[in-house]
């Protein structure tokens, strides 16, 4: 799905970036902001910060593409995270990883054509003790099991 | 309220000390993020409706205490009921109500919330028998699970911030660095060098901004020991930081937290903003003079910003690339200035060093390596979660006294400690004492504290391609050796697992090994190579049954593996022809079922539905 397609509100943008000192510091902070606001990094708002904030686009760019944290295609409503650390990986977060990419026809790193999920690997989300462990959104799930991961996705 | 100086901090903890004195009887919700995802904000809400509704004696609203981390997530959510510590595990918002009627008001157990010990079968009445926390030696972890982490309060009534008033009042910057060497604190974050001994390197730069650097970026897969910390015990990390800042003259501060935290950021601001009312931070601090301003900064996920170089760019809001090191960060760190950064778990052991002295910290832990050392014990182990022993302990009673043991009773195979950069110790390796020293020695490494026990289902050489992968994808593409030299070792591994590997590959490997670690520029780059280093050390006839036998002992690698089903014990259930997602399982109702091989593609949703255990994997 192509950048314009979809409709954003930008009005909010010079707010958001107001929000911090305006300063080179501040970069990794504001992109936080509206990859939050956005669910992603849209063309605009690297534009509209690189302005304020008065340095070259490219490092904005640079910045926004060497953390994992930051996507320049949007994602979908619900994101999808599987954590492979390695106590997840150690208790077959692969074979989970499987099922949920199986269930919803996507890979990782990939969002279904309705925008409602998007499918992400991440290294650890620190929940070693609960492993494997998926996160739909801000929620945890741990203890994941071949046959019930799909249930999740249900849940939310 | 302002605190204006150090005498009315010590009338404020006399205060809030005698309050808890007073009122011992605690309903103690543990609301780490392990128990949370299990949902112990309803129980919370639960116990708070109860209570009220019931008017019982000195147990009201207020005797439900929201604490961090208790460590042993798996169980959650926690309830412990004070001062008896009624230890119950499981609970469920429905079990509530018997709580308070039966435990809380006539003092019954409720022996199906009771821990059942994995190994004796015994149910466990008190928290403090349970095996999981008997052996440990908590220091850093020293408030987890004991106080409610959002409420200063708690914190100044365990004597919190009297080691910070203690050091503003009583001893020069010298005297607070010459006690933190003799303590032998070490770095907790990987390397292990001496904490005061990096603090005196900065002190004695000359410049007009020293700073001190927090490492919350906890990026080791694996470990979550200063996330824990962060949300359950914030203060203590403030209290050590400002410490340090007092010592080296420092005026800000930095605490970078993993974007994968956003719990622990809510956890540190809420504390600083509670010191910062109460004029335990920010300018003239207990009226003492000394002022230090201290600020988040979010990670945005990237494992390399952990390497000091790496990290200070970040906080300066660039790409986390590193540095060259031949002017260290001590020296030369952030915006340039000199510049101590320490990780989460070194600054909270500060504050009771000053507070205890360094005679009584070096006491604990064996030579050289003074003090405890906190681990997340995961895996395939039957305990997992949050410990904390002093150093020296073996890795025996870790894993089998601690942890219990293996999970299903099955064979121990190797333990993985040091993250991505450590390495995996065979069963022959057990009696080893945990230690910065010892570990090295192995061939492995302390790292932050990730130790992940593996049984004999894990393939070692799987391990070792997963941590490559891990490296491969986080290793930020600066210098030549890391960048392409993880990577080529990672399509190798790739090629062993799939069968196709020979032996000459084995020898280009090490080859390949010894050049990324000669010519990386920073630690992720020189330690990469260790998973494959240390697992073919202890573990090459496993990489010579992939290669020779094109098999693979542990039933992992998918090239290697077939799932057949087991006649003799197949009763016919249909269960796994309808898990199946590819139609590979056939066969009629109460008669054995079939596997067949083209269309099977290794998923493992039949094992998960086999209830009796009628499907092989080899």
């Amino acid at each position: 799905m192509s950048d314009t397609a979809v409709s954003h509100d930008f009005s909010k943008l010079p707010h958001l970036i107001a929000r911090h000192p305006q300063d080179p510091g501040s970069l990794i902070m504001i992109l936080q902001e509206i990859q939050r606001e956005y669910r992603y990094l849209p063309c605009e708002a690297l534009k509209a910060t690189a302005e304020a904030l008065n340095v070259p686009l490219s490092k904005v760019f640079s910045v926004a593409t060497f953390y994992n944290a930051f996507s320049l295609v949007p994602k979908g409503k619900r994101v999808v995270r599987i954590c492979t650390g390695t106590a997840c990986h150690i208790r077959g977060a692969a074979l989970i990883q499987d099922q949920i990419e199986n269930h919803l026809g996507i890979k990782a790193g990939q969002t279904t054509s309705d925008m409602e999920f998007s499918i992400e690997v991440v290294a650890c989300v620190g929940a070693c003790a609960m492993a494997p462990v998926v996160l739909v959104n801000d929620k945890y799930h741990g203890g994941v099991k071949v046959n019930t991961a799909k249930k999740i996705l249900k849940d939310g | 309220m302002c605190i204006a100086n150090p005498q009315e901090l010590t009338e404020r903890h006399k205060e809030y000390a005698a309050r808890a004195e007073r009122f011992p009887k605690k309903v103690i919700v543990c609301c780490g993020t392990g128990c949370i995802a299990n949902g112990a904000k309803g129980i919370v809400d639960a116990f708070q409706k109860h209570l009220a509704d019931r008017n019982i004696k000195d147990f009201t609203v207020e005797a439900v205490v929201e604490t961090g981390c208790h460590g042993f997530c798996e169980q959650g959510p926690l309830v412990v009921i004070e001062p008896h510590g009624t230890f119950y595990t499981h609970v469920k918002p429905k079990d509530v109500a018997s709580i308070v009627d039966k435990t809380i008001v006539s003092g019954e157990l409720l022996e199906p919330l009771l821990f059942r010990d994995p190994v004796t079968e015994q149910k466990i009445e008190r928290y403090q028998d349970v095996n999981f926390f008997a052996y440990q030696h908590r220091i850093a972890l020293r408030n987890l699970g004991k106080i409610a982490a959002n409420d200063i309060r708690e914190y100044i009534a365990v004597e919190g911030y009297q080691a910070l008033a203690k050091v503003l009042t009583t001893l020069s910057p010298e005297q607070v660095i010459d006690e933190i060497i003799k303590s032998g604190l070490r770095g907790r974050g990987g390397g292990g060098f001496p904490a005061g001994k990096k603090w005196r390197t900065c002190r004695d730069v000359r410049s007009d901004f020293h700073y001190v650097i927090c490492n919350g970026d906890e990026g080791d897969p694996g470990a979550f020991m200063d996330r824990s910390i962060m949300e359950g015990d914030p203060h203590s990390v403030l209290e050590g930081m400002m410490i340090c800042a007092y010592a080296i003259g420092a005026k800000q501060g930095y605490i970078y937290v993993r974007d994968e935290y956003p719990l622990a950021v809510v956890h540190l601001q809420k504390a600083i903003d509670d010191c910062m009312a109460n004029g335990i931070l920010g300018d003239n601090i207990l009226g003492t003079g000394f002022s230090f301003h201290i600020r988040i900064n979010r990670g945005a996920g990237a494992f390399v910003c952990g390497e000091s170089s790496a990290l200070m760019r970040s906080v300066a809001g660039e790409v986390g690339e590193p540095r060259a090191k031949y002017i260290r960060s001590v020296v030369k760190g952030l915006h340039d200035q000199p510049t101590v950064l320490n990780n989460v778990e070194t600054f909270a052991n500060v504050p009771i060093i000053m507070h205890k002295g360094a005679d009584w910290y070096r006491s604990i832990g064996c030579a050289n390596n003074s003090g405890t050392k906190a681990f997340s014990l995961v895996g395939k182990v039957r305990n997992t979660g949050l410990i904390e022993v002093a150093m020296g302990t073996t890795l025996r009673t870790i894993i089998y006294k601690i942890g219990g043991g293996i999970i299903d009773g099955r064979p121990f195979k190797a333990v993985q400690t040091g993250g991505p950069s450590g390495g995996c110790l065979p069963e022959a390796m057990l009696d080893l004492p945990v230690d910065f020293d010892s570990l090295t020695k192995a061939g492995s490494m302390m790292g932050s504290g990730g130790m992940i026990v593996m049984d004999d289902k894990t393939c070692m050489v799987d391990v070792a391609r997963y941590f490559l992968s891990f490296l491969v994808s986080e290793s930020c593409g600066k210098c030549v050796p890391c960048r392409e030299g993880l990577y080529q070792l990672h399509e190798l591994t790739l090629k062993i697992c799939s069968g196709e590997g020979t032996e000459a590959d084995l020898e280009k490997m090490e080859k390949l090994s010894r050049s990324v670690i000669v010519g990386s520029l920073c630690g992720l780059g020189k330690s990469g190579p260790n998973p494959f280093l240390s697992t073919i050390n202890y573990f090459r006839d496993e990489y010579l049954a992939h290669i020779r036998e094109k098999r693979c002992p542990a039933g992992v690698c998918k090239s290697l593996i077939t799932y057949t089903v087991i006649e003799e014990k197949c009763t016919g259930c249909v269960a796994c022809i309808t898990a199946c997602a590819y139609n590979a399982i056939t066969g009629d109702r109460k008669k054995p079922h079939f596997i067949h091989q083209d269309k099977c593609e290794k998923c493992g949703a039949c094992v998960a539905v086999c209830k009796p255990n009628a499907i092989e994997v080899k």
